[in-house]
Parts: structure tokens; C-alpha cells; sequence
């Protein structure tokens, strides 16, 4: 048995611990933002945050969260009350085909929590290990800088 | 110690069974080969899809309560489309946008619009929509004129409401009543004035955006279905490998593992959980033995290899004029590698097999080609095979979504009773998707003594840009059964559109000019359409060459392009972006280079202009891009934000193209798997600023958008780096060390 806390709900799973954890969010917990990309750590659609640190669901195993917290782009609110990051990027329509859109979001989530007023290029380099293919990026970095400037993402202190 | 299971013998007999089996196919869902996959025109002289699909109630359903079902063949592939169909729909039914029931290809539901692609489908399907609501509206205003006695001239519609000018009203649901919709399509439509619109035109915000944002279930890799199962696939490892042996039984025996599926070279396996599936997948393909298949070419040697292939030559232009001397001749020739889709989530499918039913949730640019193509390989009837789209993550082309429908298909019809979802893992859909084809050109082009081009002569070489399903034998998996299903012949896309060939013809006047295709049916790595086609080598090609020839004549390259070039709208996106870039205040500065291009898509479609600047860095070879500005026209535009989030992204997916992208593969095989082995932009190589013109052109038609940059920035970085550089480059990919000095 393992425990996996996800967007502050504690859950009793019965995985092997080996499992990535993006499978348990996926089918176990039935969350449909991360997305399996790769499986290498290569395209960020599956990133989460574990302890409020951006992570590659598909490589982080369920041992690795155990007493740990992990937030998917669910918690971050819905689509009646979407939370900062969400609005923004709705607002500048920074979504094509969106399948990268859930890990981007989350990463630049963590970014926002721990620099609030990043620059540009801070921006950028922090994104860089997501990809997306349709070229949305002008307009994420676009919502991302919004949020940035609204500083509506309040910093989060060091667990 | 592990069981085998020996195959060859299963195999040998197979392929004993191949030749007389495949004859005795039942011929009941043969599928026939049709470029776009469309059904047959009814009427030539009616608007967009209605020529195929002229039924009013193929598109329009109003129920008793005035409820409003949109339908369309087209699908949503990540573009926005579906939003602009709505606005489109909306608009000319005087409804509210949020009041319709949208429906998008399902052939259980919509009509047949064949394939989405091609930046066809506001042309097709947004034309179709335009005129069956226009005339819809017009049938319920009689249908109300006639029960309220009251002349229709005198009638308006309001947010699905007929109003006679006494106050009296009635909704949609009671004007239909005595109205047969099932009826065929107007030639002429009661259509609004475009000055009198108000939801065309506007950027409505895209409907599907916000699940997309908030983690709700947008995709086919979100479906669960009760009771459904996983499967994954284990693909040969090269084309043509043989399964020799593979550990069945071990793998049976896995946890969770429910069934392991073989048939000649195709294997699979299905389990209870997606992760335990996975597993047994990496086992199952860690034992098992192939003979390999025939070598690949080498890769360095590929455009000559290509040219060296058996051709179908086609003329794609032969202008006549005058013939003039020539002052000064160039010749060139460009290449294109082999370039991936490159779709961020691999393919995924789910299907089910219910009392002799099957269903497929499929992200297929093409519905009704494709449960042609599934109903073939499984000898099921045509209309016991329902596909129905469910959005996967952009495709950019034929991708391998048509593969894993089919792997899911086969999968089901294992599993009956129980839904089979199954989604490739990335180094299957990099090592079977079929490519962007690799493109050699050649190009000859004649200054004459007064500085204008008087002779054009450009030559292609390109295997197919369309090998989509087709028949049953287009499909991976179809492929590898024990009796295995031939693809139909290759066969070039048809002109004007073209494939390969696809915006060979340049859209200046010349007075001679020759434009020859030399169309490749068999080439060795699988090749079908993606995004442009080969208009992203033909511009590049062209626009290099224009500003060649610009230099030659000492001319500035925008006022050397609209020396050539008549058309009047092409010259506006000229101006337009050479204006708004400050293409003549431009500044040299060392390592910075300026570019410009132009393009029409398929010279029919979309206006694209633009310029770009960009800068070198020396010490590393990396290609900044500081801003790119670019001027569109698409006739009368439905989403002013849409259109520029596609023209965005068709900048900045053809930069990635252009400079970076190339497949890597050798005599042993296909070698870019993962991202690291084909690697694209990422955000440090994301242009600075990026800046879209629209030119609107109300109440004219819709021209297709989305894929009408690629070529256009390809042609500009092109040139932008002969600029700094003062090299001039011609094979793609672009960018690399040999920019460092």
C-alpha cells in the first residue's frame, strides 16, 4: 500500500512503488492533466509539482512521494473558477492543441511561486525543458508574464 | 528459463496462405482510393461540402423545443476550428453560439467531408455551414410566416426566435413544424450582409480551451469507458523485419496481463492497468526475435538515392512568352530532409466490440476513410464500424493516429465485450509515423538586360505526400498480419493543390517558366502529408532564388518582388509587412540579417508576407530570431485570434523545421526515437516578438489559413541568414556549426 497526496487529498493506493507516478495520477486517480508524452523525461507534458518543485511524472516513481505533496494543474482551480496561471493562459488563448498545455502551466506555476516577478529570459530558461510542437510559445510566455506582472501568484514558503 | 513460441513456420504459412486468402477477401468494404477521401460531387454549382453532402439536414437539425444541432465531417484537430465553424453557423442562423449542440466527423452522425486537411476545412465545411444556415434561417422564417399569417419579408430572427413586427413570436422549435428540413441545398442563399455581422469577425474565445486548462477530459488519451483494458503494441524493429520467436507464455503470465496477441509480425498485449500493460509491452519486446528487413540508404547519400528512383514526371507549369536574352543565368538546387510530425502525445485510440458493433474513439484526420479502412482489414460491413473523433494532441499531418485506430480495431475484436485503449509509446510513433518526405529541387531562373526574370525553370524530386488510408494496406498493423493487406498504388495529388509539387508554380509573372514534378511512387522510408507539403522546400526554393536574382539586379528585394508580381492582393501583404516591419529603415549591424518572403498557399488559399530579423551568434552558431512581422489575408476572416494563434504557430513550427529539424536514420533503421535523437525548438530559440497583420476582407470567401506561413518563413530565414552571413545556405535544416566562424 501506498499513500500519494494529490491537491491536498490523501489517497490509499495498492501500486508497486516502482509505478511513475503519472500512471496513478492518470488511472488511479482519474486526473486527466498530465499527460504521457515521452515516458523519458524529454517533453515536460507530464510535469507536476512534488513538494512544489516542477517533476516529470512519468519518471518520478510512486516511492518518491510518499509523505510528500503532490499538485496536478486540478488543483489550481476549474473551469467555472480558474486560478491565476489558468485564467491567463485562457485569456491569451495560449492553447492549439493544449496537449502540452496542463505541464507548462505547472511549471511555470513553480516559477511564479518562487520568483514571482521573473524577467523575460528568467521566463524562458525556467520553461525550456517543455515542449510543444504546435508553436504556442509567444503566447505562454505572453499569460506567463501577465501573472507575473498581476503578481497574483503568491510566493510559497520552503516547506 | 523462458518459453518460445516458434514462428517461423506460422509465418511461412501465412504468407502460403497470402496470395489465394487476400483474393478471397469479401469486397463488401473494399475502400476506395480517393485523394481526400471525399464522397462523390452531387452538385458542382452548390457552396463548399454542400457539393457532396447537399442535404440542409446533414448540417441542421432543429428540434420540437428549438433546440439547434450543428453537424460537421471536419474535426478539431488543435487549430481551432471548431470554435470557427460554430461562429460561422451561429452567425448565419441568428443564435447564440453557446445555444448550439455542435457536432464534429463522427460516421455515425456527420456528413462525409473526407479529410481534415489541407487548411480546407473553413473553405469546405465553414462555406457549407454559411450557406445551409443561411437557408435554414430562411425556411423556419416561412415556416413562421406561414402560422402567423404575416408576409416573411416582414419577419426577423433573434437569438433563435422568429418576431413579426405586431410583437408576436415564436421559437425555432415551432417555426420547423411544417418545415422539411431533409430537403437539397439552394444554389443561391438568403446570406447576410458581411458589414451586418456580428459573431464572424469577432475572436470568440476558443470553446475548447478552458478543459484544456483545467484538466477536464479533452482528448482520446482521456476516455474511460466502463470495464475498459489497456493494450500496447510491440512494433518490428525496422521495416520488413520477420518475427522469428517471442516469449508468449512468459508474458502471459505477467501481472495483470489479460491476452497476448500474434499474428504473423504483428504483436500486442492487453492488461487490466495501463502501467502493468506497459511492463509486459517492454518484456514482450525484449524477447522476442526478428529477421531483420531490407537496410534503409544511407542518409548522406538520400537526395541521390531519391533521384535515382523510378518517376512519374509531371508537368506542373509551361509558360510560353517572348523569349528575351538572358543578361545572367543562376542555378541552384535545395534540399529537405526528412522531417518528423512530431506530435507531443503519441498516437491513442480506444475501440470496442459490442454484438458484432465496433466502435472506434479515434484522433483520425479522416472518419470515414478510416472505418473504410478498419472495416476492410477486419471483413466487417461498412456500417457495422462506427468512427467516431475525439481530439488527440496536434498532428500536423498523417501522423500515427490511422495506425493505432487500426491497432485498436484488432485489439477489440480480441477483447469482445471489453473497450481496448491503446497509445503508442514515443519511440513507435517516431520509428512508423510517416514523414514529411525528403525534397530535392533544382532551379534555373534568367535575369534580362533590364533587371526583370526572364526565364524560370524548376525541377522536384519528392516521394508521396498522401498515404493515407486508402485502403486497409495504408495501415501499420494491417501490414503485419499473418495475411497481410497491400497498400493501394501511390499515387501524386492531384494539381492545382498539388503534393510535392504543392506551390511549385511561382505566383510572379515570368514570361517563360517550366515547373516539372518528378512525383517518386516507391521511396524507401514511409512518407504522407504534413503541414504545407512541399511548399515548405518550393518557397524556400523560390524566395531564396528572388533574392538571388534581386542582388544580381541590384534591386531591394520587396521592390524586386513587386516588379513580378500582378496580383493585387499578393502586393497588398507585401507592402503591408515590408510597412509595418520597417523594411526600408532597416540597419546593418554585424551578424544581424533581414528576410523577407512571400507566399499564397497552393497559390489559391491564404496571403502570407513577411519579414524577419534575425542574429547570429559566431561563437556558438546559434540563430536568434529578434522579431518576425507578417501580413495575411484570407478573404473574410471568422476568428481574428484564431487565425493569428495559427499564423504564430505556423512561424515558429516552421523555424523549427527550417533551421533544426532532420531525421536521423541509417542502413539499420529509424535512429531519431526520442527528443534527443530529433531534437526541436525549444524556448531558447523561440523569436524574440512576433507580430500578425490581418488584411480582412469582408464577405469574401474564406481562404485557408493555417499551414500558409510555413513556407513563407522559410524563404525569409532563408534569406535572412545569406544576409548576415553572406553565405547563402540551400539545404535544410538550416542552423548548426558551420554558422560559427
Amino acid at each position: 500500500m501506498n499513500t500519494l497526496t494529490v491537491n491536498g487529498v490523501r489517497h490509499t493506493l495498492d501500486l508497486d512503488p516502482s509505478t511513475p507516478l503519472l500512471y496513478a495520477l492518470r488511472n488511479q486517480l482519474e486526473l486527466n492533466g498530465a499527460k504521457f508524452g515521452c515516458g523519458l523525461g524529454q517533453c515536460g507534458a507530464c510535469t507536476v509539482l512534488l513538494d512544489d518543485q516542477p517533476v516529470f511524472g512519468c519518471l518520478t516513481p510512486m516511492a518518491a512521494c510518499e509523505g510528500r505533496s503532490v499538485r496536478t494543474i486540478e488543483g489550481l482551480g476549474n473551469a467555472e473558477h480558474p486560478g491565476p496561471m489558468q485564467a491567463s493562459f485562457i485569456k491569451h488563448q495560449a492553447a492549439q492543441c493544449g496537449y502540452c498545455i496542463a505541464g507548462m502551466v505547472m511549471r511555470a506555476q513553480a516559477l511564479l511561486e518562487q520568483n514571482p516577478q521573473p524577467n523575460q529570459a528568467q521566463i524562458r530558461a525556467h520553461m525550456e525543458p517543455n515542449l510543444c510542437r504546435c508553436g504556442t510559445h509567444m503566447r505562454i510566455i505572453a499569460a506567463i508574464s501577465e501573472v507575473a506582472l498581476s503578481r497574483q501568484v503568491k510566493p510559497r514558503s520552503k516547506p | 528459463m523462458t518459453e518460445t513460441v516458434d514462428l517461423r513456420r506460422r509465418a511461412m504459412l501465412g504468407a502460403g496462405v497470402l496470395v489465394v486468402g487476400f483474393s478471397l477477401l469479401p469486397q463488401r468494404a473494399r475502400a476506395e482510393f480517393n485523394a481526400m477521401g471525399v464522397p462523390a460531387v452531387a452538385n458542382k454549382a452548390l457552396a463548399g461540402s454542400l457539393k457532396t453532402n447537399p442535404m440542409l439536414d446533414a448540417w441542421i437539425k432543429i428540434a420540437p423545443d428549438g433546440k439547434a444541432t450543428v453537424f460537421t465531417g471536419k474535426v478539431e484537430l488543435g487549430t481551432g476550428v471548431r470554435t470557427a465553424l460554430l461562429q460561422i453557423a451561429a452567425e448565419q442562423l441568428d443564435l447564440s453560439p453557446a445555444a448550439i449542440t455542435f457536432i464534429t466527423g463522427d460516421t455515425g452522425r456527420t456528413p462525409n467531408e473526407g479529410y481534415t486537411a489541407g487548411s480546407h476545412t473553413i473553405a469546405d465545411s465553414g462555406t457549407a455551414l454559411l450557406h445551409a444556415a443561411a437557408q435554414v434561417r430562411a425556411l423556419l422564417v416561412q415556416g413562421a410566416a406561414a402560422r402567423l399569417k404575416v408576409d416573411a419579408a416582414k419577419l426577423v430572427t433573434r437569438n433563435g426566435v422568429v418576431i413579426a413586427p405586431d410583437g408576436r413570436s415564436m421559437h425555432y422549435g415551432e417555426a420547423v413544424r411544417g418545415v422539411d428540413l431533409h430537403r437539397t441545398a439552394q444554389v443561391k442563399s438568403p446570406l447576410k450582409d458581411a458589414s451586418s455581422y456580428s459573431v464572424i469577425g469577432r475572436s470568440l474565445p476558443r470553446v475548447d480551451i478552458p478543459a484544456k486548462l483545467t484538466g477536464g477530459a479533452s482528448y482520446v488519451q482521456d476516455l474511460r469507458l466502463p470495464h475498459m483494458v489497456h493494450a500496447r503494441v510491440v512494433r518490428p524493429p525496422a521495416y520488413g523485419a520477420r518475427l522469428l520467436s517471442a516469449d508468449i507464455a512468459g508474458v502471459q503470465r505477467m501481472p495483470g496481463v489479460l491476452k497476448v496477441l500474434v499474428d504473423g509480425n504483428y504483436l500486442a498485449v492487453v492488461a487490466r492497468d495501463e502501467w502493468q500493460c506497459i511492463l509486459a509491452m517492454r518484456a514482450l519486446s525484449a524477447g522476442a526475435k526478428w529477421a531483420g528487413g531490407p537496410p534503409l540508404p544511407d542518409a548522406a547519400n538520400i537526395h541521390a538515392t531519391l533521384r535515382a528512383l523510378p518517376a512519374q514526371d509531371i508537368t506542373v507549369e509551361n509558360k510560353k512568352g517572348a523569349t528575351v536574352a538572358a543578361a545572367l543565368t543562376l542555378k541552384n538546387r535545395y534540399t529537405k530532409q526528412y522531417v518528423l510530425h512530431g506530435s507531443i502525445g503519441p498516437s491513442c485510440a480506444v475501440a470496442h466490440l459490442a454484438d458484432g458493433h465496433l466502435t472506434v474513439w479515434t484522433h483520425t484526420q479522416g472518419v470515414y476513410p478510416l472505418r473504410a479502412a478498419i472495416a476492410e482489414m477486419l471483413s466487417m460491413p461498412l456500417d457495422a464500424v462506427r468512427c467516431i473523433h475525439t481530439e488527440g494532441s496536434g498532428c500536423y499531418g498523417q501522423n500515427g493516429a490511422d495506425d493505432v485506430a487500426a491497432d485498436a480495431a484488432l485489439i477489440a475484436r480480441a477483447m469482445p465485450g471489453l473497450p481496448v485503449r491503446v497509445q503508442l509509446m514515443r519511440d513507435q510513433e517516431n520509428q512508423w509515423e510517416p514523414y514529411a518526405p525528403a525534397i530535392s529541387s533544382e532551379l534555373s531562373a534568367s535575369l534580362d538586360a533590364s533587371g526583370k526574370i526572364c526565364d524560370w525553370h524548376y525541377e522536384l524530386w519528392s516521394g508521396s505526400h498522401n498515404e493515407r488510408p486508402g485502403n486497409a494496406g495504408k495501415l501499420i498493423p494491417a501490414q503485419l498480419l499473418a495475411k497481410p493487406f497491400t497498400p493501394s498504388p501511390s499515387e501524386p495529388m492531384p494539381l492545382p493543390e498539388g503534393g510535392g509539387d504543392r506551390n511549385a508554380a511561382p505566383l510572379y509573372a515570368f514570361a517563360n517558366s517550366k515547373v516539372m514534378n518528378h512525383f517518386l511512387p516507391k521511396t524507401p522510408l514511409r512518407t504522407s502529408a504534413m503541414r504545407s507539403l512541399g511548399a515548405h522546400l518550393n518557397l524556400f526554393a523560390i524566395e531564396g532564388m528572388m533574392d538571388e536574382l534581386a542582388a544580381a539586379a541590384h534591386a531591394d528585394p520587396v521592390a524586386f518582388r513587386l516588379r513580378h508580381m500582378e496580383d493585387a492582393r499578393a502586393r497588398d501583404v507585401i507592402n503591408r509587412a515590408a510597412r509595418q516591419f520597417g523594411w526600408d529603415q532597416r540597419k546593418r549591424r554585424p551578424d544581424h540579417g533581414f528576410g523577407f518572403a512571400f507566399g499564397q498557399y497552393k497559390n489559391l488559399m491564404a496571403y502570407v508576407a513577411l519579414a524577419v530579423e534575425i542574429k547570429v551568434d559566431r561563437s556558438t552558431g546559434a540563430v536568434h530570431i529578434l522579431r518576425v512581422t507578417a501580413a495575411v489575408d484570407c478573404g473574410q476572416g471568422v476568428s481574428p485570434d484564431g487565425i493569428r494563434n495559427q499564423v504564430e504557430g505556423g512561424i515558429l513550427q516552421s523555424a523549427s523545421w527550417t533551421l533544426y529539424e532532420r531525421l536521423q536514420f541509417g542502413p539499420e533503421g529509424i535512429a531519431s526515437v526520442d527528443w534527443a535523437s530529433y531534437p526541436i525548438m525549444r524556448y531558447s530559440n523561440v523569436p524574440a516578438k512576433v507580430d500578425v497583420i490581418l488584411i480582412d476582407r469582408p464577405g469574401t470567401p474564406f481562404l485557408g489559413v493555417a499551414e500558409a506561413a510555413q513556407g513563407p518563413m522559410a524563404g525569409a530565414l532563408g534569406n535572412a541568414l545569406a544576409d548576415a552571413t553572406g553565405k547563402r545556405l540551400r539545404d535544410l535544416p538550416l542552423a548548426g556549426a558551420h554558422l560559427m566562424s
